[in-house]
């Protein structure tokens, strides 16, 4: 090529750590420090109150923010790899294929460990998220809301089916109990699976460019060299393990994957090694903002943490539709 | 160099594509040209290894592309298609920036960037390369896309009609770099055109593809004849004398 002599340009990769993710992690620091000392127990009053925050307030404040980021990253992921902006755990069927997927687990093996349940949940959800993809490829009119609408029939199906199941063997009543997304019962000696979302972060950090690149289609993928079929498999395996294990130890998180991925490519585009900190950030900050809410708003009871960000998602959701409208 | 030998597509009973042999020498601009429905595109994607074949082999620069390893392929040829759709935001300069993943697999080092800036000057887009490509008109995307294909510094590159939705400036301009890519950077271009008059007049080579068979391979001159065209085309066609060398009339 032509030489020419140029200033150095800015360089490709946005800087991970700037001003504005501090500001960001300082304010959901500030949120998390909130959630520990909201609730209605007294932990300073109290005698056994060390205890309690030990017990409760802690692994709920941690869960908030591995399940948060976990959920974000999970949409984030798989809207790339579908290539579609209104696709998520809970829009793909993966969700509900996970709660099938623990409630055979339930049936199969009664008194099942947290483990067995989880690899039952994550197996499922694989498998769902396969047949979403497979079906995917089958589709050629793939508009952006043809994939998700396919995403929630499925869903549907596979929980009527796990409604179905539950009905014939009673147990209708823990499924609208694991299903519904709370951080109430997380306690300590419960929720610590949940650990395994962290690793699969790191995961995705690694690989973050490959799936950049699968984002733009296998096309472009295997024009640059990429085994676009693999990263499809390595990408689902990693939704899988995260909403798996997110859906046994707190439940169903709609819409989290849906909106933090779409408000962070908004503000900083599309570069996913950079965006990561801020899409994880950002679930943890609304994760924490709706179970405070749920905790509070009908004190001392509370309300799922799924109820309130259904509510929220949905308004996003409805708001990121006409937004892309007026695009065109 | 580029050789197919047999090669062949089997979409249904009806539509084979092939067998075609057909050998583009190194260098220079070849132009694919034909009906719609001939299977320029498909031989074209099949070179590319975007589609399997059904029988037959592609050797780009001696490589077979169905054995070789799709990543020591990238940095041999790269082919880009005409529809690029990306929900994904990202702006010119990390668009061509991935054009370098097959050598650095996304981490960049400065000899990276290096190669990145010079494929966004080279296309003009320099000015616009912290854009996001949604904010960008039709003719400069393509460009970007270009950029891409560029910067991942291949010998072969192919390009399935660049040219689509390109009004006029923006065609001769794409041309012209593409011209200028074939010159100055010493690739080989193999381009589908739809436009006659454009593959006639910054092509090196012309092949006509009809039927799933590449019926005919030569110069500019040699092509745009009446009765070459007219066969080819279907339709009666007249080649006169321009102010720019032969153009072909079929309205």
């Amino acid at each position: 090529m032509a030489a020419v002599t140029r200033t150095p340009r800015a360089r490709n990769k946005g800087r991970l750590f700037d001003g504005k993710l501090l500001v960001g992690i300082a304010v959901v620091g500030a949120l998390l420090v909130l959630s520990l000392f909201v609730g209605v127990y007294d932990v300073f009053g109290a005698e056994d109150g060390d205890e309690m925050f030990a017990i409760t307030r802690i692994p709920r404040t941690i869960a908030l923010v591995l399940a948060g980021a976990a959920m974000a990253m999970s949409g984030l992921v798989m809207q790339l790899l579908t290539q579609n902006r209104f696709v998520e755990p809970t829009t793909t069927g993966t969700t509900e294929w996970a709660g099938l997927g623990l409630l055979t687990v339930m049936l199969l093996v009664p008194g099942a460990s947290l483990t067995t349940r989880m690899v039952g949940a994550v197996v499922a959800a694989f498998i769902g998220t396969m047949v979403f993809f497979l079906f995917l490829r089958r589709v050629t009119l793939r508009s952006s809301l043809i994939v998700p609408i396919i995403g929630i029939m499925l869903g549907a199906v596979v929980s009527s089916v796990s409604t179905f199941v539950a009905l014939q063997t009673d147990m209708l009543q823990n499924l609208g109990v694991w299903f519904a997304g709370s951080f109430t019962s997380v306690l300590r000696g419960q929720y610590e699976m949940l650990w395994i979302v962290a690793l699969v972060a790191v995961a995705v950090f690694l690989i973050a460019d490959r799936f950049t690149v699968a984002g733009l289609g296998e096309e472009i993928s295997t024009n640059v060299g990429l085994n676009y079929n693999r990263i499809i498999l390595v990408g689902t395996g990693l939704i899988a393990i995260a909403t798996g294990v997110v859906t046994v130890v707190v439940g169903n998180l709609p819409f989290l994957g849906l909106i933090v991925p779409n408000v962070v490519s908004m503000f900083r585009g599309d570069d996913l090694r950079s965006n990561l900190p801020w899409v994880c950030l950002l679930g943890v900050g609304i994760v924490t903002v709706c179970d405070l809410i749920g905790r509070t708003v009908i004190m001392p009871f509370e309300v799922p943490v799924s109820l309130v960000l259904g509510i929220v998602g949905a308004v996003v959701f409805v708001l990121l539709l006409l937004r892309q409208r007026r695009r065109g | 160099m580029i050789t197919l030998t047999g090669v062949r597509k089997d979409y249904n009973s009806d539509v084979v594509i092939g067998p075609v042999d057909l050998k583009i020498p190194k260098g220079g601009v070849t132009a694919l040209v034909g009906p719609n429905g001939a299977g320029k595109s498909t031989l074209l994607t099949m070179a590319g290894r975007l589609l399997g074949l059904d029988s037959g082999v592609i050797e780009i620069a001696g490589y077979d592309v169905a054995r070789t390893d799709s990543k020591d392929l990238a940095k041999i040829v790269s082919i880009l298609r005409q529809e690029n759709h990306f929900v994904t935001r990202l702006t010119v300069r990390q668009l061509v920036a991935f054009g370098r993943f097959p050598h650095s697999k996304g981490r960049l080092t400065a000899d990276d960037e290096e190669v990145v800036s010079r494929a966004i000057d080279f296309l003009g887009l320099g000015d616009l390369e912290d854009r996001y490509l949604d904010q960008l008109s039709g003719g400069q995307r393509q460009r970007a896309y270009v950029a891409m294909v560029l910067s991942q510094d291949t010998e072969y590159i192919l390009l399935d009609e660049p040219l689509n939705n390109l009004d006029m400036r923006h065609s001769v301009q794409m041309m012209q770099h593409l011209r200028r890519a074939a010159e100055e950077l010493e690739r080989t271009i193999v381009i589908v055109l739809h436009d006659i008059n454009f593959a006639g007049h910054y092509a090196d080579r012309i092949c006509a593809v009809k039927d799933g068979a590449a019926v005919e391979f030569g110069t500019p001159d040699e092509i745009l004849t009446d009765e070459v065209l007219t066969r080819v085309f279907d339709t009666p066609v007249t080649v006169i004398e321009g102010p720019k060398g032969p153009l072909a009339v079929y309205y």
